[in-house]
């Protein structure tokens, strides 16, 4: 449990943030320069907040009020940098025991465990300088784990990879949540990462909490500055796996409003899976589509339709059965069909959007 | 090849210097530290203080070495009468003198390594839970290591061939305080000494590239352990 209420001045940057989440995978969200790494820092330790308290399981680990401050190296809360910090002196291997040998009496975890969750059991005898960016960032990962925090905090751990080294770092975040249970704490500006790691989303902008939720609920918020701005918007779908086409490679989940082809085989039948879709991947239909080539369509309900001068709106579609859909298109499209509010749409989803590289494991509910 | 009394010198030289390096490395790495990262009034102070031997004339600081060291001085005074130890005229005080002069070579290069460590690596190393001292042990002073290392050898060349302090503080006693600087000054000063004076001066020239040149090897060696692969 992390409950944080911290302001902070620095230069012409203010920070005034509070939030507080129960355990699991807790992501903060916002554009570069927000603030998300410096709540990160104050959380940490490396900074110093002006006034408000940071708890960790009910303990404070700062707060100016009281004058408690508990220095970073005894807080036991690791970190995950962006560039990975790996030791450059030390070998893979000496940076993963690093921190284990200052046992700090928190969440025990055994080094094969984690050197094979992380798949870096080639690298030990390697030094950081002869890693890719995306074994360096496993390594680091690998090493704040052995550290034992009893929280682990990840500052973009992804961005700056480039995209295939992304996916192959996305499942070990996944796994950590699922597997090993870790709380943590991601910051990302990137949508997608947050979608599929975080099970409470806090948005951040200028130095301030600006919504707190669920992703589904927090990354295509029912208001948004105009239509314009739906571009970012991913809509968060759970749909359960139903089968396999072995034929023609792809998997079929099953979503009262309708089945979702999904290329790749994932999960197994009955699994729980979470299916990011952003807006611009999203086109309407006002009668079921015929001899298009979508395999996902899916019904619903228009609830609202967000337009301005501009040439595009924002479409929110409440899905038969569960969930909500935010499409944007043009808002020539709107007025040719006629959609209004009330009516019944056909969304269709191309099966590229959907590919096994946009989805992730649901968190489990513990 | 050389005769008693130059080997005598060339020992004495190569101890003092020794003496000088080791016993000032603590002291340089500390002050290196302090001048790296320390923000209090009076850093430029203490960093003009350390850099002074470098520009003053060295018969100044040895002048001054004598005041403050000699068996009259406050502090050799005081040293000799608590702790029994006596700088003045004594191969101990050459080695005090070699490790003013050399201090701030030492402390300029271990700063720079200093400065060149990327400060988050500490702080990655406090949020595995190291304290302050276990991360200057474990990230700061082995990233320093080729500031310490070039840095001990530019004290160790610069007392090897020091002469002027030297010889003000302790004069040039033949077997104690006649170091290679001051026994080839010697040589030059009595008829028939030149022969000696060469193999020396040929002597103190080879020493002082072979430490150069050990300096250059241990950073190389440091900088393929860091950069390098397995």
């Amino acid at each position: 449990m992390i409950d944080v209420d911290v302001r902070l001045a620095r230069g012409g940057f203010r920070l005034a943030c509070a939030f507080r989440c129960e355990g699991g995978a807790v992501a903060l969200f916002g554009r570069s320069g927000a603030g998300k790494s410096t709540v990160l820092g104050v959380i940490a330790g490396l900074l110093r907040p002006d006034a408000g308290y940071v708890r960790i399981d009910g303990e404070s680990v700062v707060d100016v009020e009281r004058g408690v401050f508990v220095p970073p190296h005894r807080r036991r809360v690791g970190v995950v940098f962006q560039d990975s910090l790996l030791f450059p002196h030390l070998s893979v291997r000496g940076n993963l025991l690093y921190g284990r040998s200052m046992a700090r009496g928190g969440r025990a975890v055994q080094p094969d465990e984690v050197i094979a969750m992380l798949g870096i059991g080639g690298l030990l005898a390697r030094r950081p300088a002869s890693l890719s960016g995306g074994e360096r960032q496993r390594v680091a990962i690998g090493r704040a784990l052995l550290s034992g925090p009893r929280l682990l905090l990840l500052d973009e751990p992804l961005a700056s990879l480039d995209y295939e080294r992304r996916l192959e770092i996305m499942p070990y975040v996944a796994r950590l949540r699922d597997e090993l249970h870790w709380p943590l704490v991601y910051v990302s500006h990137a949508v997608d990462e947050v979608a599929r790691i975080a099970r409470e989303v806090v948005v951040i902008e200028a130095g301030q909490v600006v919504a707190t939720g669920a992703p589904g609920d927090v990354l295509a918020p029912a208001r948004t500055g105009g239509a314009q701005g739906g571009f970012a918007a991913v809509s968060v779908i759970e749909a359960r796996v139903q089968a396999h086409d072995a034929r023609y490679g792809l998997t079929v989940l099953e979503h009262p409003a309708g089945p979702i082809s999904v290329p790749g085989a994932i999960g197994r039948p009955g699994d729980l899976h979470r299916l990011l879709v952003r807006a611009t991947d999203v086109a309407l239909a006002v009668q079921r589509p015929r001899d298009v080539s979508f395999r996902t369509v899916l019904l619903g309900t228009i609830r609202d339709i967000d337009t301005d001068d501009g040439p595009l709106a924002r479409v929110e579609i409440v899905l038969r059965g569960e969930g909500r859909l935010v499409a944007l298109v043009t808002r020539k499209a709107i007025d040719d069909l006629a959609l209004d509010r009330g009516d019944d749409v056909f969304a269709m989803v191309k099966a590229t959007a959907l590919d096994e590289r946009s989805m992730a494991f649901a968190p489990r509910a513990r | 090849m050389l005769t008693p009394d130059e080997l005598t010198a060339l020992r004495l030289s190569l101890k003092v210097a020794t003496v000088a390096t080791v016993a000032s490395l603590p002291a340089g790495i500390a002050v290196a530290l302090l001048l790296a990262r320390g923000g209090f009034p009076g850093k430029s102070l203490l960093n003009s203080l350390v850099h002074l031997p470098l520009v003053m004339p060295p018969v100044v600081t040895g002048y001054l070495l004598l005041l403050a060291f000699g068996r009259n001085g406050p502090i050799g005074g005081w040293l000799e009468a608590h702790l029994g130890v006596v700088f003045a005229f004594r191969w101990t005080g050459a080695a005090l003198a070699s490790a003013v002069m050399g201090f701030p070579l030492m402390v300029r290069a271990v700063r720079l390594s200093i400065e060149a460590i990327d400060r988050r690596l500490e702080q990655a190393a406090g949020t595995l839970g190291a304290g302050p001292a276990r991360v200057f042990a474990s990230v700061t002073l082995p990233l320093a290591m080729p500031g310490v290392l070039v840095g001990a050898v530019l004290c160790f060349a610069k007392a090897l061939g020091e002469f002027g302090a030297t010889i003000t503080f302790v004069s040039n006693i033949p077997g104690e305080t006649q170091t290679l600087a001051s026994a080839i000054y010697s040589y030059t000063q009595t008829p028939g000494g030149d022969a000696a004076a060469l193999r020396l001066t040929l002597v103190s020239v080879a020493l002082s590239l072979a430490a150069l040149l050990a300096s250059e090897w241990f950073s190389r060696r440091f900088e393929r352990s860091v950069r390098g692969g397995a």
